[in-house]
């Protein structure tokens, strides 16, 4: 994985100096609050309900095994000894002092980590498929570009106040396991028919109070017009964006208001001015990134393990971690592991600094010291040898580490919701906490099959649900908490944007409702085939909405 | 019936305005009926604001109980009592249990 050069480490260095000292000056009264504000919001440190909140980049989700480490330890000396993995690839932690965020910054920086650009009208952590590098389906590696995006993104002074923030997400298979069209920019990996790599680039994306589909506004841009092409975006975004409104400031609203077709002229017409400047990117250049993500020295293994088979047959818990907690490797012999932090009854996404430590040790021992967090608030191991696949079995299960659910109707994506965070209307934690308790019964829950929950606690959509298969939104309807259901959502490579089904429902009512959902997905569909999100593209409403108010 | 709530600046505890200053128990929140009380509270708030103790200020509506004032709002009891999950080591056990 990249490794800082001089250069990023005396930055990093410089601007945890920086935060010290304007953290000094505001407890010595030199800065007011409204003064301090931006300047904390730029190094991810928020205020909360209940204390300040930091959330660390993690960059395109790719972590090791000391960086793992560092994260529980920050966790257990500075906060209540846990941490929330989000659907950015970052982490969140909820109860540090002001005064200690300098120190918890500078130990972040040993570990060539930090918590820039988190927050603020900038370019945030750009993300990427958590299976990058590893999956069978890859064209190419979409971490390497990620990380010139990061390089060039890093405190660019052109584009450190956008009209509002901008979210970059890229995928290096045409399967999208990125959400990239529900990005401000989804870049998508491909080849031209000379077989030279480069992107399908999607624009205007993105969820909160107006959700969007981003289009596409260019289907083939060669590798080396990476930069000059998003520059010539943002520029334009940055001139046009709306700043009057901040409703109505995100590049999704541009592209809307203004039509691709306009829009597009512009992003050429800039691109074409840029395009063989200091931006365009040498073959060289991209090759010296790409060795920081060179292949780890996988084994010479067969691709079946008779280990494996051994253990499989002899346990069916271990069986069925192994169907919906693993995928294919690109090396023979080995396999992907998504660790499920959605433990029936757990707050999704969080993990203890016990957990982490053992995460950690799990990767230095089986991984090639490879971490990665999905969107979908999972941690993964990227390389394991299918003959270890028992044995970080049971050290994951020692920990609760090992809900057999990666895909399924418990592995839910919640927000931190009204339990933690300053913007929510409506709790997101309890509910798929009892969602998740509902649907505990494995033989129910492989019934069911494929069906991804998604909640958030606010319009804002933190929690994904307009793209939730089912979707849930809590609102706060005259002092009690409503949630509103939506249906159809989905952030893959067919992205579709949930709709909503009929009036909400309580708290008390939500889980039997998302049960009438599911049951009536299993009286209509043609068969166990056929996924629920197959099932609601092919019935429509009518049916649900028969089973929710009928 | 209103209190004075607050986040202290230096770690962002949640407090609220007490006979005694700014204390982190609601039970000990001092409650305030008349307009003038209540300006007088958020007078009071203002000078903490100036002071470096706290921020974001806010005077809340709360119902006196047997134990104390507790906020109307949802939002403001989990201000008060703190999440209403289980977490880190302790949901953790709980899912060992």
């Amino acid at each position: 994985m990249y490794r800082y050069d001089e250069f990023d480490s005396d930055f990093v260095a410089a601007r945890v100096a920086e935060f010290r000292d304007q953290v000094e000056r505001r407890l010595s009264g030199e800065l007011s609050e409204d003064e301090f504000k931006p300047l904390r919001l730029m190094n991810g440190v928020y205020l909360q309900l209940h204390a300040y909140m930091l959330r660390v980049a993690i960059p395109y989700g790719t972590l090791n095994s000391r960086q793992m480490r560092m994260l529980g330890h920050i966790a257990d000396k500075y906060d209540k000894g846990y941490g929330h993995f989000t659907t950015r690839q970052n982490i969140q932690f909820n109860w540090p002092k002001l005064t200690d965020i300098p120190d918890i910054l500078e130990e972040l920086a040993t570990v060539e980590m930090h918590a820039i650009q988190s927050s603020g009208n900038c370019i945030r952590n750009v993300t990427a498929d958590h299976f990058a590098g590893v999956a069978r389906d890859e064209i190419a590696d979409p971490r390497v570009y990620a990380e010139i995006l990061r390089q060039w993104s890093s405190i660019h002074p052109e584009f450190i106040f956008l009209p509002r923030k901008f979210k970059i997400a890229i995928t290096g298979a045409e399967h999208d396991r990125a959400a990239i069209q529900v990005h401000d920019i989804g870049l998508q990996l491909k080849k031209n028919e000379a077989g030279e790599i480069g992107f399908a680039v999607h624009v205007g994306g993105g969820q909160g109070r107006t959700p969007m589909i981003a289009k596409l506004v260019r289907d083939f841009l060669p590798e080396e017009d990476l930069l000059a092409y998003v520059e010539a975006i943002l520029r334009v975004y940055n001139l046009y964006g709306r700043r009057d409104n901040k409703y109505k400031a995100r590049i999704k609203i541009l592209v809307h208001e203004t039509g691709i077709d306009v829009l597009r002229k512009d992003i050429e017409a800039e691109f074409e001015r840029i395009r063989d400047g200091a931006l365009n990117l040498p073959k060289a250049d991209i090759e010296a990134i790409d060795a920081h993500f060179a292949q780890p020295d996988w084994a010479d293994l067969p691709d079946d393990s008779s280990e494996l088979e051994v253990a499989r047959r002899d346990n069916p818990a271990f069986a069925r971690w192994l169907a919906n907690n693993t995928r294919e490797h690109k090396a023979p012999g080995h396999a992907i592991v998504t660790i499920s932090l959605k433990p029936a009854g757990g707050p999704p996404g969080d993990a203890t600094a016990r957990q982490m430590e053992v995460i950690a040790d799990l990767a230095e021992r089986y991984s090639h010291d490879e971490l990665r967090i999905s969107h979908e608030q999972n941690v993964i191991l990227p390389h394991v040898e299918k003959r270890n696949l028992k044995a970080v079995y049971d050290a994951l299960a020692a920990e609760h580490l090992a809900p057999a659910n990666a895909g399924l109707i418990t592995d839910i994506i919640a927000c931190p919701g009204l339990d933690y965070c300053a913007l929510a209307n409506a709790r997101s934690i309890p509910i798929a906490q009892r969602l998740s308790e509902r649907f505990a019964d494995p033989a129910r829950e492989e019934e069911i099959g494929e069906l991804k929950i998604k909640i958030s606690g606010c319009i804002n959509a933190c929690g994904h649900h307009h793209v939730g298969h089912i979707g849930i939104l809590g609102v706060d309807r005259k002092g009690e908490e409503f949630y509103q259901i939506t249906l159809g959502g989905s952030a893959d490579e067919a992205t579709s944007i949930g709709e909503i089904v009929g009036k909400g429902f309580s708290t008390d009512e939500i889980v039997d409702a998302v049960g009438k959902v599911v049951d009536a997905y299993l009286v209509h569909r043609h068969s166990k085939d056929e996924t629920f999100l197959e099932a609601y593209r092919r019935l429509g409403q009518e049916p649900f909405k028969e089973a929710l108010y009928g | 019936m209103k209190i004075i709530t607050a986040n202290r600046l230096s770690d962002g505890a949640v407090v609220y305005l007490a006979a005694e200053g700014w204390l982190t128990e609601i039970t000990h929140a001092a409650v305030l009926n008349a307009h003038d009380a209540i300006e007088a509270g958020l007078a009071a708030a203002a000078r903490a604001v100036a002071n470096r103790e706290i921020v974001d200020t806010a005077a809340i509506d709360v119902t006196v109980e047997d134990k104390g004032p507790v906020p109307v709002r949802l939002r403001e009891r989990i201000r008060a009592f703190g999440p209403t999950i289980a977490f880190g080591e302790t949901a953790r056990a709980a899912l060992a249990a």
